[in-house]
This record gives structure tokens, C-alpha cells and sequence, in this order.
């Protein structure tokens, strides 16, 4: 019997004038924008600076800055007032700002202090700008410091080396950071969405009234509306590893078939969740709308975006009910660091756990009578 | 001996306060075309949705080809047809794809299927059309392929919720048509209609007025019972006391 | 008029009879400002770390105990095996392993050699960054008082830093005129066009455009419901974000609610033009979908910073209403900036609404 039904959703799918170039392009298209465009990448920070003091101190200073490579000086404006307007018009991100008596007072007290203004509106970039900034005021005292040294006896000078290592992805690409999860959004959104329209789809076109007084049995139905997403998300994962490996370079650590288990898992997920929220909508306006508001939040709180660790503990206890959680994790950990299924055991669990949950109540929420 | 396939007692169905149905009883033997008349809201659909197993009674009971409404609904879907008010198959399947569709899903053999399809459609003549999407047929046309498929897997009953609606005449006249042959098959009928020409053709007919059933009896005894010549006529005379709106 | 507010009145039956897409409309905005104001944010907060100490000496417990001191750090293991370094970031326990070399103390104080190994996973790169500084200034700052201990002070230049406009890098900042411009979006084009294309499939457009109402009028009456909506969202949110994520309006509130009315205005315009191509209620989500609320994601500057983008993406991205609106914004509302400071933004904004009607002004007289 589900050989006839399996048939049936090909067909449907396949004739659909929308759903076929949806499930080919839809990846294409996000694997070939996303991973520029979602990118929190702090490049270009737009510097100005107002030297006051014009000493070859605040010179050096300035050179220095410019030297480091971590901004893009837009402009030496002449007081802070003027600075100030630059940022309001976003020409600039952030300012330094040397006090007229910079060199003198460093030279009297050793003691001295200069001025960052930053545009915190961005709350990432005005912070990475200004810790930038002092890490180099830091550098540059050390610089003053050894140089005056030399002349001061030398008793001990407590070092420490740090030696930072990067690991599994050295050059620190956000593209490597975001690709694996881009698959777990796509797949997602294809496995999570369409399924969520069709129940709903068959009751507004009445095609279920025809259903529900066949003897067709709750869990066969499902299963028919199941498995061929199911293998849609197959297909969508597939175009992914190959357009990650092209374009991107971006290669699987671990083994590719884990990552095809758990995916297999991670489908089941959100195309039962798709189908019981479309078993309880009577409209495809309603059941996009609830499952794009479920879908918003879980991503939002998946990790995908901001790391999971830095949510307050209301977030991170949602977080630990959210399916997208767990399997974004299982793709960075497979792709990017090489993990396998011992060390991502709970994960397999959890997943299994929302499969069977969220399919167990896509079938009993599926009524053939009322 | 009489062979009952449908019974029904004091079935009930509530919808909050308004009561749709209200305490109907009937008996339909097997080979018989059963007529439901009524206006539109009388509760003709619920009573047939709850006969298919399509919608739990409130109260009352009732059995249909042997099997309990109340507890063996998928035994029941098992054995009947159905065809409902609103045209109900799928749209962007072709002709020969719906056939086999719910053929398979009755399970019947693929073989069977094939050899069924193109008997069923060269009978219809309508082999022509059948690579064609159902989208693309014209209404008639439908509502013949939705029969076509109520009783493409032999069912024992047929249930037809006003399946006339907005056709022709000429279609409707081969629609009967169908129906005959279908009962020389077997198959017993149990249609709702608001025609009343269409209810001359039934062996029995039971008149619903505002969820109850007024009078149930053959056409020709209606007619006499209530000195009427037409059927039209005598819808008219029990319709009268209908307080209910039309829906 | 009578008539036009009778239809006005149908649209609004069918929006209420639907609590739960109601619901949705009315709760999504709050959902997302509490969502973006307290949980996404892009700091490190209790990152996990883990520490393998070959020397376990004075000077290595109190730097451990200095990072563990940290909110930003949450130690979770001492490690005993460097083996553990790789299995402990491949299970995700743990972010940042410090490996302390032997003899550290005694390096430090005679050779100057002591050598502190910071193994980050850098699959967030971000991230990375964040912690392999913070950890570098805590190992810093512990250097800087072992050298004042036996030293006298060198030079020191304290930078005193302002954080304009947002004192306390609150990520909802950023984010609040991003929301506004997502939901409205989503309400006035997405859900319009859902609507109206809704009415086509059923078929009862057609009934509609048979009545002696013109058939504009049937169209603006099933945008003024939406409109209405988006109106109240966007109460919400500027209430929202006042009084529960304390983000001030810094600026006018009438140009706020100026920018706001042509954003909608676009909005709905992309609504009507998307239900006048398509057919069916599929096609209408999928293109509003992949076509409005995509893009708007993620090429309005809401979530990624445009800057960083390559050039044909910046480009795409001057095409999005959602991006003007958002500068626009973000300018009036945090930064407080005098309306001649977004005048760039709100003429774009119009010569979009004014192309918009000319589009579908030619296409309603194509198919009405």
C-alpha cells in the first residue's frame, strides 16, 4: 500500500511547477551567497584621528596605529567635535583622540592616557576596535619601556611566551565556521517546511476527505508523506558536500557517511515536526506562520549564529530541547574537527529521541474522523 | 430473506448546542439504491460522514456491511465507497494515476488495477483521456472519474454525497446510468441528493427535515401517502415545517 | 466608500477568526525582541575551558585560578594526557585548552622562557579571536605584576575608552532596528500576498472583482488590515524595546514613525506585486519566502555587517528596502543623528515606493 502512496508524493513533487527547481537551486543559491554574506567577520574598522598634541610621541603613536593593519584611517580631523560628526555620519567607526600634553606627561609620570571614542552600536565592533587599539597603546608603552630600559639595571624580567594555535581552522574562516551550519539550515528549512505545508495543503484542496475513507492506516499515511522528504533532504545534503567541496574547498574531517546518519536522523526531526503542525492547521497561511515562528526561534537559539554558551540559562535550557542545537553541533564537530559517532553519543541519542517523539505524534495527531 | 448492510438507530451528532443530526434510524438492504433528501443544512453530509467513518456519532448506534460505526470504523472503510460534495481527487494526477492510486491503496493487485483501468475507462469511453491531468477535465467529466473511483475496488456500499451537483442534465442522466450498473454489480447505493427528479429513480427515499428523518418510504408510496404527483411535491409539503436556515 | 469599508471590515473577520496565525502576528515581535535583547549575543560569556599543566607549580595554580575567576572563562577539566586535547574539543566539551610547559615558574623567573601553549578551536572564528585575547590579557596583566614586583614601573599609556551611543555593548543595540524591519517585511509583504492569492486559488477573487466595487479598492481593503497590523507591531516593539531592553529613542519619534510608514508602504507594495505574479498560496510563500525574508536576513545589515561583504553582495544589498530602513533607523533611534543625516535613506526609500507603483499599476491594468 505505501508503495502507492510513495508514488503518489513523487509524482505531486515532481510535477509541482515550484517544488523540483526549489529543491535543486535553493541550495545552490545559499551555499553561493550565505557564507559571504552571513559573515561577522570584523574587517575595515574606520579610524579618525584627532592628534592634539603633535609631539613625536603621538607621531610615532600614530604611525604605529596606522602600521598595525586593523583599520582603514578615513581621516586626522582636526578637533573631536569634527571626529564626532564623521561618526555620525558613518564615516567613521571609531576615534583617537591624543590629548595636547601626551608626550610631556608620559615623559614626567610615566603616566599617561589617550582618548577612544567608539561607535558601540555595533556592539562587536566597537569592542574588537577598541581592544585592538589597546592592545597597541599596551605594545607601544612596552616599545618606551625597553627602549628607556636599557639604561636601568637589569635584574629579572618575568616572561611568559604565548604561544596561540588555532586549531582545525587556522586561518580563522568564517566561511569554514558557517558552511556546515548553512546545511543544517537548509536541510531544515527544505525537510522542515514543505512537509508543514502538505497535510494542510491536501485538507484545503478536501484531496483528504478522499483519504480518510480509504482504510489507509495512520502510520502508513505518515510514513508516505515521510519518506519522500526524507529522501529530498538526501538528495539536498549531497548537493551540499559537493558545492562546499567546489566552491569552498571545505571538505569533511570525518567520515561523510556519520554525517549522512545523522542527518538521516536529523530529517526525521523536522519533517515530523512539519507534519504535526500541519496536521493542526487548517490553513497553509496558518501553518507557514507557526512554523516559521518555531523555525525562528530554534535557529536563533541553536548556536547557529551567537555561541550557545554565552545565552543566559533560560536560553540555554531551550537550547537543550532544540533539535537544531544538537545537530549543528554534530555537523561542526564531523566536517570541521573530525569527530565521531563515540564522542558525539549523546547527540545521537537526543535526536533519536526528538525523531521518535515528534513522528509518534504526527501520527496520532493525524485524525481520519472526528 | 432481507440482507441489511446499513442500520442505523437513534444516531445523534452534536456540534456544541446546534444538533446536525438528531436521533435518525434506518435500515438499508443490500442492492438497494437508498435516496437521503433534503435541503441544504438539513444533515444530510453528517449523517453519510458518520456512516463512512469520517465522523464519530454523539450518541446512537449503528452498523454498516456488518461492522460497528462506533468501534470499527477502518473495518467499515474497508468495504465502501465514498464520494464527497466537493470534488476530492487529485488535481495534478493524471486520470489512470487516481485509479491506481486508490486502488492500491484498497489493496488490490496490480495486476488487477491495469486490466480494471482500461475496462473501466473504454466502458466509460474515455480511454482517451486517460494520460490526462484531472486539473485539465471538465466538470462532468469529474464527477463520473470520482464514482469511477468509489467503486473501482468493488466496495459492498457506495456512498455519493449530492453526486450531481452543478452538472448537466444529459451528464446527469448518464451519471444514474452509472449508478444502475453499478447495483446490477452488487453494489448498494446511498446517495444524498436535493434533485428530486433524481429521487424518482431510488428504491427508497427518507425525506431529513432539520436533523430528523420525516418520512422514509419508496417514491411511489410517498406520492400516495401525501397525494402528490411529483416527488417535488412531496419535498415540499414536509420541507414546509423546516425551521432551520439553509447553510 | 460604504462598500470599500465593508470589504475593510470582511479582510479584518478572516484576520481574527484565525487566532492562531494572530497569535503568531501579535507574538512574533515580542518573541524576537526578548530573543535578540537577552539571548543572542555575540560576546563570550562562560566559554569552556580545559588546562594541561605539566608543571603544576605556584605560578601555574595562580593563573589558573586567575582564569577561572573570569566570566568569561568556566574551567572544566584538568587535563592529564595530551591525547585528552584533541577529544575533549572533538566532543565540544571544551574550547580552549592551555598547555603550561614544564618547569614553568622556574622558567619564567631565570630564563625569561616560560611558555604558555593556547590551543583554541577556532571553528568560530569569532569566537577564537574573543577568547585567545582575553586569555592573552589575563597571562598579560599576570606578567605586568610579576615585572612591577621586581621592577620599577615602566611606561604605562591608559587608553580611556567611550562607547558611544551604547555604553554597555547591549547586542539589542544592533538589533532592535533590524527586528523593526524584519516583521514589518513579514507581515505587510508576506502575509498580503498570502491573502489575496489565497482568494485567487479558492476562487472567490473572482466573485469579488465581479461586484461593482473597483477592483483597486478590493485590493487596498485587503491590504488595510496588514497595514493596520504592522502598525501595531510596531508600537510593540518601540515599546518593548523602552521599557524592557532599556534601548532610549535617541531621536524623533515622528521621523522614526515617518521612516516607518515608507517602509510599509514598500512592504506592501512587494506584497500586492508578488500576489499579482503568482498563482497558488506555495508559490506565494516560496517567493516572499526566498525572495523578501531571505535577503532582508541577510543582506540588510540586521544580523552581518554589510562592510564585510564582498562587493557584488553590497551591491545586492542596496536593493533591499529593509537596508535603508534599518540605516535609517539605527541613525534616529540609537544614534540620535538630526533628520538631515537621513535624507539619503528616506529618498531611496521613496524612488523604491515610486517604481513599485508604476510596476504594479501596469500590471493591474494588464490583469484586471
Amino acid at each position: 500500500m505505501i508503495k502507492f502512496l510513495l508514488e503518489k508524493e513523487f509524482k505531486q513533487i515532481f510535477r509541482n511547477p515550484f517544488l523540483p527547481k526549489l529543491i535543486l537551486f535553493m541550495p545552490v543559491m545559499m551555499l553561493l551567497i550565505m557564507p559571504w554574506a552571513a559573515n561577522q567577520e570584523i574587517k575595515n574598522i574606520k579610524l579618525s584621528i584627532v592628534d592634539n598634541d603633535h609631539s613625536s610621541y603621538s607621531e610615532r603613536l600614530v604611525n604605529k596605529v596606522i602600521a598595525s593593519g586593523y583599520f582603514i584611517l578615513k581621516d586626522v580631523s582636526g578637533s573631536n567635535d569634527e571626529a564626532l560628526k564623521s561618526i555620525e555620519s558613518g564615516k567613521a567607526d571609531i576615534i583617537l583622540e591624543i590629548r595636547p600634553e601626551f608626550e610631556k606627561d608620559l615623559i614626567k609620570t610615566g603616566i599617561s592616557n589617550v582618548m577612544i571614542s567608539a561607535n558601540a552600536v555595533n556592539g562587536t565592533k566597537g569592542g574588537l576596535g577598541s581592544a585592538y587599539l589597546a592592545a597597541i597603546m599596551n605594545d607601544f608603552s612596552h616599545d618606551i619601556t625597553s627602549e628607556w630600559g636599557l639604561n636601568v639595571n637589569k635584574e629579572i624580567i618575568p616572561t611568559i611566551d604565548i604561544v596561540p594555535h588555532n586549531k582545525y581552522n587556522i586561518y580563522l574562516d568564517y566561511k569554514v565556521f558557517m558552511v556546515p551550519a548553512l546545511v543544517v539550515m537548509l536541510l531544515t528549512m527544505i525537510a522542515g517546511f514543505l512537509p508543514a505545508l502538505n497535510i494542510v495543503g491536501e485538507k484545503e484542496a478536501g484531496t483528504i476527505e478522499q483519504m480518510n475513507v480509504t482504510p489507509v492506516n495512520r502510520l502508513t499515511f505518515i510514513l508516505g508523506k515521510l519518506v519522500p522528504y526524507w529522501i529530498i533532504g538526501f538528495v539536498v545534503l549531497s548537493i551540499c558536500f559537493i558545492l562546499a567541496a567546489l566552491i569552498y574547498g571545505i571538505l569533511p574531517v570525518g567520515n561523510l557517511l556519520t554525517i549522512y546518519l545523522y542527518a538521516g536522523i536529523y530529517i526525521l526531526v523536522v519533517s515530523g515536526l512539519g507534519l504535526v503542525i500541519s496536521n493542526y492547521s487548517d490553513t497553509m497561511q496558518q501553518a507557514m506562520f507557526v512554523m516559521f515562528f518555531f523555525m525562528l526561534i530554534l535557529i536563533l537559539l541553536s548556536g547557529l549564529f551567537t555561541p550557545v554558551n554565552s545565552m543566559p540559562d533560560w536560553a540555554q535550557m531551550i537550547s537543550k530541547i532544540n533539535p537544531l542545537s544538537y545537530f549543528i553541533e554534530v555537523m561542526r564537530s564531523i566536517y570541521l574537527k573530525g569527530s565521531g559517532i563515540l564522542e558525539l553519543l549523546p547527540q545521537f541519542f537526543a535526536l533519536c529521541g526528538f525523531a521518535l517523539f515528534f513522528n509518534t505524534w504526527a501520527v496520532l495527531s493525524y485524525k481520519k474522523s472526528n | 430473506m432481507k440482507d441489511i448492510v446499513i442500520s442505523a438507530k437513534n444516531l445523534t451528532k452534536k456540534f456544541g448546542n446546534f444538533i446536525a443530526v438528531d436521533s435518525i434510524s434506518f435500515e438499508v438492504d443490500k442492492g438497494e439504491i437508498f435516496g437521503f433528501l433534503g435541503a441544504n443544512g438539513a444533515g444530510k453530509t453528517t449523517a453519510m460522514r458518520m456512516l463512512c467513518g469520517l465522523s464519530h456519532p454523539t450518541s446512537g448506534k449503528g452498523q454498516v456491511a456488518g461492522f460497528d460505526i462506533n468501534r470499527q470504523q477502518e473495518k467499515i472503510k474497508q468495504n465502501i465507497g465514498y464520494m464527497s460534495q466537493k470534488f476530492s481527487l487529485y488535481e495534478d494526477l493524471k486520470v489512470w494515476e487516481n485509479l491506481r492510486l486508490f486502488g492500491g491503496i484498497y489493496g488490490m493487485m496490480e495486476k488487477d488495477i491495469k486490466t480494471k483501468t482500461d475496462t473501466m475507462l473504454n466502458h466509460l469511453g474515455f480511454s482517451a483521456e486517460k494520460n490526462t491531468l484531472v486539473r485539465d477535465l471538465p466538470l462532468g467529466w469529474k464527477q463520473k472519474l470520482a464514482f469511477s473511483v468509489s467503486i473501482f475496488h468493488s466496495p459492498k456500499i457506495v456512498f455519493l454525497d449530492e453526486p450531481t451537483g452543478g452538472v448537466d442534465p444529459i451528464t446527469r442522466r448518464q451519471f444514474w446510468e452509472m449508478i444502475y450498473e453499478a447495483v446490477s454489480e452488487g453494489i448498494t447505493v446511498f446517495v444524498t441528493t436535493h434533485y428530486m427528479d433524481e429521487a424518482e429513480y431510488c428504491n427508497r427515499v427518507s425525506i431529513m427535515v432539520d436533523g430528523k428523518i420525516e418520512s422514509l418510504d419508496s417514491p411511489k408510496k410517498l406520492k400516495e401517502q401525501t397525494d402528490s404527483q411529483t416527488m417535488d411535491e412531496v419535498f415540499q409539503k414536509f420541507a414546509r415545517k423546516a425551521t432551520r436556515n439553509p447553510d | 466608500m460604504k462598500q470599500f469599508l465593508a470589504f475593510v471590515k470582511k479582510e479584518f473577520y478572516h484576520i481574527f477568526r484565525d487566532t492562531r496565525t494572530m497569535l503568531i502576528l501579535l507574538g512574533m515581535p515580542i518573541a524576537q525582541i526578548i530573543l535578540f535583547g537577552f539571548a543572542i549575543t555575540t560576546e563570550v560569556k562562560n566559554a569552556q575551558i580545559a588546562v594541561y599543566d605539566l608543571s603544576k607549580d605556584a605560578t601555574t595554580q595562580q593563573i589558573i585560578q586567575r582564569l577561572q575567576a573570569n566570566e568569561y572563562f568556566t574551567l572544566v577539566e584538568n587535563l592529564n594526557h595530551p591525547d585528552r586535547i584533541d577529544q575533549i574539543m572533538k566532543e565540544g566539551k571544551a574550547s580552549m585548552v592551555l598547555v603550561f610547559s614544564s618547569d614553568f615558574q622556574a622558567n619564567m623567573m631565570h630564563s625569561g622562557e616560560a611558555a604558555v601553549q593556547i590551543i583554541v578551536d577556532a571553528t568560530d572564528p569569532n569566537q577564537a579571536t574573543t577568547m585567545t585575547n582575553y586569555a592573552s590579557s589575563i597571562l598579560g596583566q599576570y606578567q605586568q605584576e610579576m615585572y612591577t614586583m621586581y621592577n620599577s614601573a615602566g611606561f604605562t599609556i591608559i587608553p580611556q575608552t567611550r562607547m558611544l551611543y551604547n555604553p554597555q555593548m547591549e547586542g539589542a543595540y544592533n538589533f532592535v532596528p533590524g527586528v523593526m524591519g524584519l516583521i514589518l517585511m513579514l507581515i505587510c509583504a508576506m502575509m498580503t500576498s498570502i491573502a489575496i492569492v489565497r482568494e485567487k486559488e479558492r476562487g472567490s477573487m473572482e466573485i469579488l472583482l465581479a461586484s461593482p466595487i473597483q477592483p483597486i479598492l478590493i485590493i487596498i481593503s485587503k491590504a488595510v488590515p496588514y497595514f493596520t497590523l504592522s502598525i501595531v507591531n510596531l508600537i510593540t516593539i518601540l515599546l518593548l524595546s523602552v521599557f524592557v531592553l532599556n534601548v532610549p529613542i535617541a531621536g524623533s519619534l515622528s521621523l522614526i514613525i515617518f521612516a516607518s510608514l515608507l517602509f510599509i508602504l514598500v512592504a506592501l507594495l512587494f506584497g500586492l506585486l508578488i500576489s499579482n505574479i503568482v498563482q497558488t498560496q506555495v508559490a506565494a510563500m516560496l517567493i516572499s519566502g526566498m525572495g523578501l525574508m531571505m535577503p532582508t536576513m541577510l543582506l540588510s545589515g540586521m544580523m552581518f555587517p554589510i562592510e564585510s561583504m564582498p562587493a557584488i553582495l553590497q551591491w545586492l544589498s542596496a536593493i533591499m528596502p529593509a537596508r535603508w530602513y534599518i540605516e535609517a533607523i539605527r541613525k534616529l533611534m540609537i544614534q540620535g543623528v538630526d533628520g538631515i543625516y537621513i535624507i539619503k535613506e528616506f529618498v531611496i526609500l521613496l524612488i523604491m515606493i515610486f517604481v513599485l507603483l508604476i510596476i504594479s499599476l501596469k500590471r493591474f491594468k494588464i490583469r484586471l
